[in-house]
């Protein structure tokens, strides 16, 4: 195997985002993600790069606001309590325009939950997230593989539109090991030398400044009109989604992040069976890859949707078939596993 | 020998300048501003030594100051 | 004839919003200033806070970013890790720095940030219509304590700047006031030992300023200075509050 090592996914997250050119890195301590700010401590730090554990995840992201403003590629990660306080952050970050990339290590919710891996931040991160009208691209990698390539093409993608964008994993992921791949440096990633809009001191030019208090009579509405066209341009370039044996299915599992693998593995369990299962994988959670969806409804018999949570994505899918194939739905909550068995169960009686 | 100039505008008549003018210099105007306050008006009768107070003051910086070369 | 006082180059041309005799004008004046002076207008990254001095970036002439309320100490550390070599500055309200963002404030201080905060001390929430602040004096009567103030209820005005002399982080904070030409003439003194301070790379300095808000008073702009001198003062005294240069020399 040429040029992997065994890596945890909280490791792989840190070295992804080192190797997309983050020159700055803000944490607070929360399980199941602490290995990851861990990581940044030492590699930010034997980089020459910033690394700060702030008093609070709502410090930290202001620190990757103020750290964006000024040019540099910016990150900060936590599980779903810090991401809750985050979003103060991350609505002032679009209404500045200021890149940046947010990791969410899924754990069990509402509240302080418990520290199992979950998926119930789904609404969170696909619906803006905090005040305001606003999206963001969502990243959800199933490997820990992909947690190294996605938080690496994060900043590219948030240098791309000028808008923060999340990598949603959880701490199943988090705490996996697996082999990576590990590529140096992105051939994408020279947003950076064309930032004329930072804030580094007016030397040679008029002085600038950075905002998303817009009083005047229309002026928000143009602001946000102009971001609805780039949230557009996204929706048309970056969606991402795998999808497997769709072409003699007669049930697609649709399923992202953790709960994507235990659907492959229950394809392959169904298949050994004789059912003609196919998968849906979206890759990005916003955009949501709808057409692939809306190119089966006729196809397929029916769509079973996988999450850890009670229901989340299932909304998206339901939206996509636009009540011309029927959705069903088995989830797990509080960090309960949805099980393999159960899967190929429901699918046969869905077939019955 | 000195003077000020007034940006009748910019002042909103909050008379912090007239009351620490040492030479009772200023005094608000009968007139009103565009925005409604009566601005600051200067009585230039060659008592003013530049000072500057009256601009020290001024929320607005609507105030200039001169001072007259010396000869 | 030569003008000697007029508008320094680090303010833009555009007239303030603030009410008649509001001191967050005269704080502005005195930062564009010290920055004019110190020479670094082209190399100053300034950070408005959420309060009536939102809108500062229309009237400061160098580059300002906007803060979430009560965030610029945070976001300050964030360019300030990136851009070492620039002048950083905050900017922010007694809601601002002392309530919502009391986190952000003491641990910035507390990491010794090389930055510098000038904080207007007016008692009150001004933008959003007068209410308590946690700086607003026992008894003091705002939207939000029609009958005063009760400390039983509404705790104790906060002495944030001798809280944050505590920390071993902090290098140089002063408590100073714009009521009158020679305390606005003291004022400006302070703000630029703080800038100087953060460009000999001494660490975070800190200048409170008492500051009027005669809308929220009550009062007119006159009685403003006065309510300054007879009710602020006595509880927030006038003075140096922690400079590491005296300490140093033995002199404080
Ligand atoms: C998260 C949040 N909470 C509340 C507000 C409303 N708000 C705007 S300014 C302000 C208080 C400002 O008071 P201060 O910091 O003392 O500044 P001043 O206006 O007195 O100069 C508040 C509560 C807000 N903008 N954001
Ligand atoms: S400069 Fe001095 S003397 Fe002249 S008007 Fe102003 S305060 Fe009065
Ligand atoms: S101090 Fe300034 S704003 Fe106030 S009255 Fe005088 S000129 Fe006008
Ligand atoms: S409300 Fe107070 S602080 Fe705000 S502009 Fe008016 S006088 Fe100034
Ligand atoms: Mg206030």
């Amino acid at each position: 195997m040429e040029n992997r090592i065994l890596m945890q996914g909280n490791h792989a997250v840190g070295e992804g985002g080192l190797q997309g050119g983050c020159q700055a890195y803000f944490g607070y301590p929360i399980t199941p993600q602490n290995e990851l700010t861990q990581y940044m401590a030492k590699r930010m730090v034997e980089e020459r790069k910033v690394f700060i554990q702030a008093e609070s995840e709502l410090a930290a992201i202001n620190m990757v606001f103020g750290a964006s403003l000024v040019g540099a590629r910016a990150m900060t990660t936590s599980s779903s309590p810090g991401i809750s306080l985050k979003q103060e952050g991350i609505s002032y970050m679009v209404g500045c325009e200021l890149p940046g990339v947010i990791v969410n290590i899924q754990r069990g919710g509402p509240g302080l939950g418990n520290i199992a891996g979950a998926q119930g931040d789904y609404f969170q991160a696909t619906r803006g997230g905090g005040h305001g009208d606003y999206y963001l691209i969502v990243l959800a990698p199933d490997s820990v593989q992909e947690m190294y390539d996605l938080t690496r093409e994060a900043f590219d993608l948030a240098d791309k539109y000028r808008n923060p964008v999340i990598v949603l994993a959880d701490g199943i992921l988090g705490q996996m090991l697996e082999p990576v791949k590990i590529v140096k440096k992105n051939p994408m990633s020279n947003f950076s030398a064309k930032k004329d809009w930072i804030l580094d001191g007016c030397k040679g030019r008029k002085p600038r400044m950075v905002r998303s208090l817009l009083m005047g009579e229309g002026v928000l509405e143009e602001h946000n009109l102009k971001l609805g066209k780039k949230y557009e341009r996204m929706r048309k370039s970056e969606v991402r989604v795998e999808t497997d044996n769709l072409e003699d299915a007669e049930v697609a599992l649709v399923g992202y992040g953790i709960s994507a693998r235990i659907c492959k593995e229950a394809m392959e369990i169904a298949r050994q069976k004789g059912i003609k299962v196919g998968l849906v994988r979206p890759i990005t959670l916003w955009p949501f890859p709808e057409k692939v969806i809306a190119e089966n409804v006729d196809r397929l018999k029916a769509f079973l949707v996988i999450e850890m949570s009670l229901g989340q994505m299932v909304e998206d899918v339901r939206l996509a078939t636009n009540g011309k194939c029927p959705v069903y739905f088995y989830g797990r909550t509080g960090g309960g596993i949805p099980e393999v068995d159960v899967i190929v169960e429901r699918i046969e009686k869905i077939l019955k | 020998m000195g003077k000020i100039i007034i940006n009748i505008e910019q002042c909103k008549g909050c008379k912090l300048c007239v009351i620490f003018c040492p030479k009772q210099l200023i005094k608000l105007s009968e007139k009103l501003n565009p925005a409604g306050y009566h601005p600051a008006e200067f009585i230039d009768n060659g008592q003013c030594n530049s000072c500057g107070l009256c601009y020290q003051m001024c929320p607005d910086v609507a105030i200039e100051v001169w001072k007259g070369e010396k000869r | 004839m030569k003008k000697i006082f007029s508008r320094p180059e680090s303010l833009t041309a555009k007239r303030n919003i603030y009410c008649s005799g509001c001191g967050h004008g005269i704080v502005h004046r005195l930062i564009a200033e010290v920055i004019d002076e110190l020479g670094i207008r082209e190399k100053t990254i300034g950070v408005a806070p959420v309060g009536c001095a939102v809108f500062a970036y229309d009237y400061w002439n160098f580059d300002v970013t906007e803060a979430a309320h009560g965030r610029p100490p945070a976001v300050a550390t964030g360019i300030k890790r990136v851009l070492p070599d620039r002048v950083v500055f905050t900017y922010q309200g007694d809601g601002d720095l002392a309530a919502i963002g009391t986190a952000e404030t003491v641990h910035a201080a507390n990491r010794g940030e090389n930055i510098t905060i000038i904080f207007v001390n007016n008692g009150v929430y001004g933008m959003t219509g007068g209410q308590m602040a946690p700086t607003t004096l026992i008894a003091q009567k705002t939207t939000t304590t029609p009958l005063g103030r009760d400390p039983k209820i509404a705790g104790y005005p906060i002495k944030i700047s001798e809280a944050l002399g505590q920390l071993e982080g902090s290098v140089y904070i002063e408590r100073v006031t714009v009521n009158s030409p020679k305390n606005t003439i003291k004022a400006k003194r302070a703000i630029k030992k703080a800038f100087q301070n953060q460009i000999q790379n001494k660490g975070f300095s800190l200048v409170e300023v008492l500051s009027m808000c005669p809308i929220a008073w009550g009062v007119n702009p006159v009685e403003a200075l006065k309510w300054i001198e007879q009710k602020m003062i006595p509880v927030f005294p006038l003075g140096v509050i922690k400079d590491k240069d005296l300490t140093a020399k033995g002199n404080l």
